[in-house]
C-alpha cells in the first residue's frame, strides 16, 4: 500500500475518474487540469468553483457507468455455462421455457437494450437464482446489514488503527512501536477464514460470551456483530496503523513542524494541530475505496457467521450465472467507487490547504 | 484534527441510528422449539424449486397425495385416503381425504389439476415440468407449447377424486406424487399476489406448518399450522430454518447447541464428526462416478475402459480419502428393494495390467497422457489425486488433472463433449433404478459420454410397457450391459450425513432419499 495519495485507484486497476471528465466537458470549458497544485492563497470565488467541480464530478459519471454496464454485460456472457445448466441437463423445451421467461432467447443486442432501460428505471430485473425475488429486494434487504457491519469494522479500525500509529510513530522503535506493528502484521497477514473460526473457538464456544454465529435481529441482539466486525476490522485496522505511522514520521521531519515546535507551542498542540491534519491524508484516501469495499459485503467473514449481506449473494451470483445480479453488483460497486473517490477529493481540501478545486 | 473526530463521530452517530433501526422487533422465531442448519433456500414455490434446501423447507410447508415415509422415504398416503391403479397400470385414481388449506379453504381436485397446469405451463418456467413430463400422458407437449392442457392426463372427477392418465404402467408413479411436481397449489391466493405468493402475508399452504417469517439469507421461521388435517399429530410448535451455509460454522452452532439438525457435513471435520453419538449416516440413491467420451481414444476402446476400471482400489478410496461413510461400488445402481445392481470390473491390478496390454499398450507403453477434468472442489481434487496415483502405479500411465469452475465443467461435459474423462454425480429422483439408468440411451441430455447400444436402449424402453419382476429384470440386463461396456467407473454411493441428537429428537431417521419430513419429528 503506497502512502502516496490516490494510490488506492491502482488498487482497482482504474484510472482516477478525473480523466473521463476532462474529456466528457472538454466542450464546456476547456481545462488543462481541474485540480491543481499551488500556493495556499485565500480564493474569493472559492465557493462558485467548488460548486462547478462537484457538477462535473457528477456528469463524469455518466460516461463513466455506461462504459462499465456495457462491458460487463456483454463480458458476464461469454462466460462459459449459464444459469440454467447443472448436473441434470433439462430437456430442450424446458430450457426454452426458462430462455423465454426471462427474454435470454432475444438477440443479445436487444437484451442490452431492454436491460439498459430496465436499470434508468431503477429496475434491476429478477434472479435467476432466488426465484421468489427480484434483484431490488435482495439488495435492499442485505445492502442494509452490510453497511451497518462495515461501517462498524471501518470506525473500529480507523480509531484504533490511528491511535496505535500516533503510538507507534511518537515512541518509534520502543517496545510500544513494536507491539503495535506486530499486531498489524498479524492483521495483515492471517486470512480472515482463520481469524473468524477462532475468534469463534474462544469467545464463543469456551467463553460463551457471544454467540457463534447470527445476526442482530437473532437471539443474541447487539452481541452478535462484535466478533464479525473484528474480523472484518482487523486487516484494516492493520493498514490504517501501518499508513498512518509512515506519515506521521515523514511529517514530524517536515519544515512546518519545526517551525510550530520553533515557535514554543507545546508538543501536545504540535501533534494535534499540526502534525496530525498533514498525516492523515493518506489514510482519508485509503478510507474512500476501502468503504466501499467494505460495505459492499466480504465473503469470508458473512460465510463464517452467517451474515445475511451482498457480500454473500455477490459472489455466489458469479458461480450461479445470475446476470443480473451480477450486473447490479457491478453498477452499485462501480457507483460506490467513483462517488466515494469524489468525497476523498473534497475531504482532501479541508485537510490541505495546498489544495484546490477548480 | 477537531474535523476528524468530527467525521469520525458522525460515522459512529450513523452506525448507531442504523442499529437501532435494525434492532429486532418480535422475537417469535427465538421461541422456536427446533433449530435446522440448511443453507440458503433459492425458492420455496412448489412449482420452481429444485434443490434440497428447498425441499426441505417445502416438506414442511406443503403436502401432496402421499408423503415420504419418515423412515424409508416410500411413498404413505397423505392427502389421498385411497388409490387404486387400473389393471394395465395406465390411470390411477386417488380419493382425497377432508382437509383444508391455512386460510379455510377446503382442499380440493381442482387444486391438484391446477398445481398440474402450473408447473407444466411454458410460461412458468419450471424446471420440474420434466418430472411430470416423464409419465404423464400429454404432459410433454404441453409444455413444449404443443397442445391443450385439457390433453394432459390428469381429470378432476369429482372435488375429492383426481385420476392421472400415464404415459405407460411406471410402478413408481404413486410414489412420485410425494415430490414437490405433483403437490396441490391454492389458485387464488397465487392469482391473487403473483410473484409476491410466497411472501409471509400472501402465502396459503395445505401441510403441517405455515410460514411465519422468511428473512431471505437469513432464517425462516415456520409455525404449526392448526388448519392440518392431521395436526394433532404435528408436535414442533415452531422450526427456525438457518440460512448459514459454512460446514464449520454450522458445526460450532451444533456443538454449541444453536442449533438441532445440521445438515450435510463437510469433510474437512469428518474425522472427529464420525466418531460422535449423534452423527447420522445413510446411504442415498445417488452414485459418484467418472465418465469416458466413449467417441475419443485412447477410451473408446472397451479393453481400455476395463482396464481402467479395473485398476481402482475403491475400498480405499472410501476408507482413507473420502471417509464419510460412502458404499463402494462397481454398480451405477444403489441396492433397492427387488433390484440387484450389476457390478462391473471388481478391483484387480493385475487384470488391469493385462487388459491395457491386450488394447495394445504393454505396461502402459505407448499410452497418451491422460487429462482428468472435475469441478474445483477439495473432496474431488483428492478423489482425482488418488485415480492418478492408482492408473500411474497400477497401470503405468500417466494423468493430468485439470480443474474448472463447476458451470464450466457441465459446459465441457454436457455441451461440447470436449473431455475424455470427467467426474460426475448423479443424484436419483425417485426410489426406482430407473433414475439411474435411462440417461445413458442413445442422445439422451444427461449422456454426456456418447454412449450408444441399441440393445441398451431397447430394453430401457420395454422396461417403460413392463411391469414387476420383468420389468427389474429388464433393467437389471440393461445395467449389466452398461457395466460390461464400461462406460463410467463407479466409485461409490454418497451417503447422506447429517448430526441429529436422536436420543433427543424422535421422528428422524437416517433415510436412502434424505428426506426428512418436520411433521414426524418430536422432542423426546
Amino acid at each position: 500500500m503506497g502512502a502516496k495519495a490516490r494510490s488506492p485507484w491502482l488498487l482497482f486497476g482504474m484510472k482516477p475518474s478525473r480523466g473521463v471528465l476532462a474529456t466528457g466537458v472538454a466542450s464546456l470549458r476547456a481545462l488543462p487540469e481541474p485540480i491543481r497544485i499551488r500556493a495556499a492563497k485565500p480564493m474569493p470565488e472559492e465557493k462558485d468553483t467548488m460548486t462547478k467541480f462537484i457538477i462535473r464530478r457528477f456528469l463524469s459519471l455518466i460516461p463513466t457507468m455506461f462504459v462499465i454496464i456495457t462491458l460487463s454485460f456483454f463480458l458476464i456472457r461469454f462466460a462459459p455455462g449459464g444459469p440454467f445448466s447443472g448436473e441434470k441437463n433439462l430437456p430442450e423445451q424446458v430450457i426454452q421455457n426458462m430462455l423465454k421467461k426471462y427474454h435470454m432467447d432475444e438477440p443479445l443486442g436487444k437484451q442490452y437494450l431492454r436491460y439498459f432501460g430496465d436499470v434508468l428505471r431503477g429496475d434491476f430485473g429478477p434472479s435467476l437464482r432466488y426465484k421468489d425475488s427480484t434483484v431490488n429486494e435482495l439488495i435492499n434487504r442485505a445492502f442494509p446489514v452490510s453497511i451497518v457491519l462495515g461501517s462498524t469494522a471501518l470506525v473500529i479500525a480507523c480509531v484504533l488503527g490511528i491511535l496505535a500509529g500516533i503510538t507507534s510513530a511518537l515512541k518509534q522503535n520502543k517496545w510500544q512501536d513494536y507491539s503495535a506493528m506486530a499486531l498489524a502484521v498479524v492483521g495483515i497477514s492471517v486470512p480472515l477464514f482463520v481469524i473468524g473460526p477462532l475468534l469463534q473457538l474462544a469467545f464463543a464456544m469456551k467463553l460463551k460470551v457471544f454467540p457463534v454465529a447470527g445476526w442482530i435481529n437473532g437471539r443474541a441482539g447487539m452481541a452478535a456483530i462484535v466478533l464479525p466486525a473484528i474480523t472484518l476490522a482487523l486487516p484494516y485496522f492493520a493498514y490504517i496503523a501501518r499508513l498512518s505511522r509512515a506519515s506521521i514520521l515523514e511529517v514530524l521531519r517536515a519544515d512546518y513542524v519545526r517551525t510550530a515546535r520553533a515557535k514554543g507551542l507545546t508538543e501536545s498542540v504540535v501533534i494535534a494541530k499540526h502534525v496530525l491534519k498533514g498525516a492523515l491524508l493518506p489514510v482519508v484516501s485509503f478510507l474512500g475505496p476501502s468503504f466501499a469495499g467494505i460495505i459492499t459485503g466480504s465473503l469470508v467473514v458473512e460465510s463464517t457467521f452467517a451474515i445475511p449481506g451482498v457480500g454473500r449473494i455477490f459472489v455466489q451470483s458469479a458461480l450461479n450465472r445470475d446476470y443480473p445480479l451480477i450486473m447490479a453488483e457491478v453498477i452499485i460497486l462501480s457507483l460506490l467507487l467513483v462517488m466515494l473517490n469524489f468525497v476523498v477529493d473534497i475531504v482532501y481540501g479541508f485537510l490541505d490547504p495546498r489544495i484546490a478545486y477548480k | 484534527m477537531k474535523r476528524i473526530l468530527t467525521v469520525l463521530f458522525a460515522l459512529m452517530a450513523v452506525t448507531a441510528m442504523l442499529f437501532t433501526s435494525c434492532a429486532p422487533k418480535e422475537l417469535t422465531a427465538d421461541k422456536a422449539d427446533f433449530i435446522m442448519s440448511n443453507g440458503a433456500e433459492p425458492t420455496i414455490d412448489p412449482s420452481l424449486l429444485n434443490d434440497v434446501a428447498s425441499t426441505n423447507v417445502g416438506l414442511g410447508l406443503f403436502e401432496g397425495l402421499m408423503q415420504y415415509d419418515p423412515n424409508t422415504n416410500k411413498g404413505v398416503p397423505a392427502l389421498a385416503e385411497s388409490y387404486t391403479v387400473s389393471p394395465d397400470g395406465l390411470v390411477v385414481t386417488f380419493k382425497l381425504r377432508k382437509a383444508n388449506w391455512s386460510d379455510g379453504h377446503a382442499l380440493t381436485s381442482a387444486d391438484f389439476v391446477y398445481g398440474m397446469k402450473r408447473i407444466l405451463d411454458p410460461a412458468t418456467a419450471a424446471e420440474y415440468a420434466y418430472m411430470p413430463g416423464m409419465v404423464l400422458k400429454g404432459a410433454e407437449d404441453f409444455t413444449a407449447g404443443k397442445g391443450s392442457f385439457d390433453a394432459v392426463g390428469i381429470k378432476a372427477l369429482d372435488p375429492q377424486t383426481v385420476q392421472y392418465t400415464l404415459t405407460g404402467p411406471a410402478p413408481y408413479f404413486v410414489d412420485m406424487t410425494c415430490h414437490n411436481a405433483f403437490w396441490p397449489l391454492p389458485q387464488w391466493a397465487i392469482e391473487k399476489s403473483g410473484n409476491e405468493w410466497t411472501k409471509p402475508a400472501n402465502i396459503v399452504t395445505n401441510g403441517p406448518y405455515t410460514l411465519k417469517e422468511w428473512k431471505p439469507q437469513d432464517y425462516i421461521f415456520m409455525v404449526k399450522n392448526p388448519k392440518y388435517w392431521d395436526a394433532k399429530n404435528v408436535k414442533l410448535r415452531g422450526i427456525k430454518i438457518l440460512a448459514s451455509d459454512n460446514d464449520s460454522t454450522n458445526y460450532n452452532m451444533f456443538k454449541n447447541g444453536e442449533v438441532d439438525w445440521m445438515h450435510g457435513i463437510s469433510n474437512s471435520k469428518i474425522d472427529e464428526i464420525k466418531l460422535r453419538k449423534d452423527y447420522q449416516a445413510s446411504a442415498q440413491v445417488a452414485t459418484y462416478y467418472y465418465e469416458f467420451n466413449v467417441v475419443r481414444k485412447p477410451v473408446d476402446n472397451v479393453l481400455v475402459r476395463k482396464a481402467l476400471s479395473a485398476a481402482i482400489d475403491k475400498q480405499t478410496l472410501v476408507d482413507k480419502v473420502t471417509k464419510g461413510g460412502q458404499i463402494p461400488t462397481a454398480a451405477m445402481v444403489p441396492p433397492m428393494a427387488g433390484y440387484t445392481p450389476q457390478q462391473g470390473q471388481a478391483f484387480n491390478a493385475e487384470e488391469g495390467k493385462k487388459l491395457l496390454a491386450q488394447a495394445g499398450y504393454p505396461n502402459g507403453k505407448g499410452f497418451p497422457v491422460l487429462t482428468i477434468v472435475y469441478n474445483t472442489n477439495e473432496g474431488h481434487k483428492a478423489i482425482a489425486e488418488y485415480v492418478q496415483q492408482q492408473w500411474k502405479n497400477n497401470l503405468n500411465i500417466n494423468v493430468v488433472l485439470k480443474n474448472m469452475e463447476f458451470k464450466t465443467l457441465i459446459e465441457l461435459r454436457a455441451k461440447q463433449h470436449d473431455f475424455t474423462v470427467a467426474r460426475a454425480g448423479w443424484v436419483g429422483d425417485y426410489l426406482d433404478p430407473n433414475t439411474m439408468l435411462d440417461m445413458f440411451i442413445t442422445g439422451s441430455g444427461n449422456n454426456d459420454g456418447q454412449y450408444a447400444n441399441p440393445a441398451y436402449d431397447k430394453l430401457i424402453q420395454d422396461a417403460r410397457l413392463a411391469k414387476g419382476a420383468d420389468r427389474m429384470d429388464m433393467l437389471q440386463k440393461a445395467e449389466a450391459i452398461l457395466m460390461g461396456d464400461a462406460v463410467i467407473i463407479p466409485f461409490y454411493h454418497y451417503s447422506n450425513q447429517d448430526l441429529v441428537d436422536t436420543a433427543k429428537w424422535g421422528g428422524w431417521n437416517a433415510t436412502p432419499l434424505g428426506f426428512h419430513p418436520f411433521k414426524y419429528i418430536f422432542k423426546k
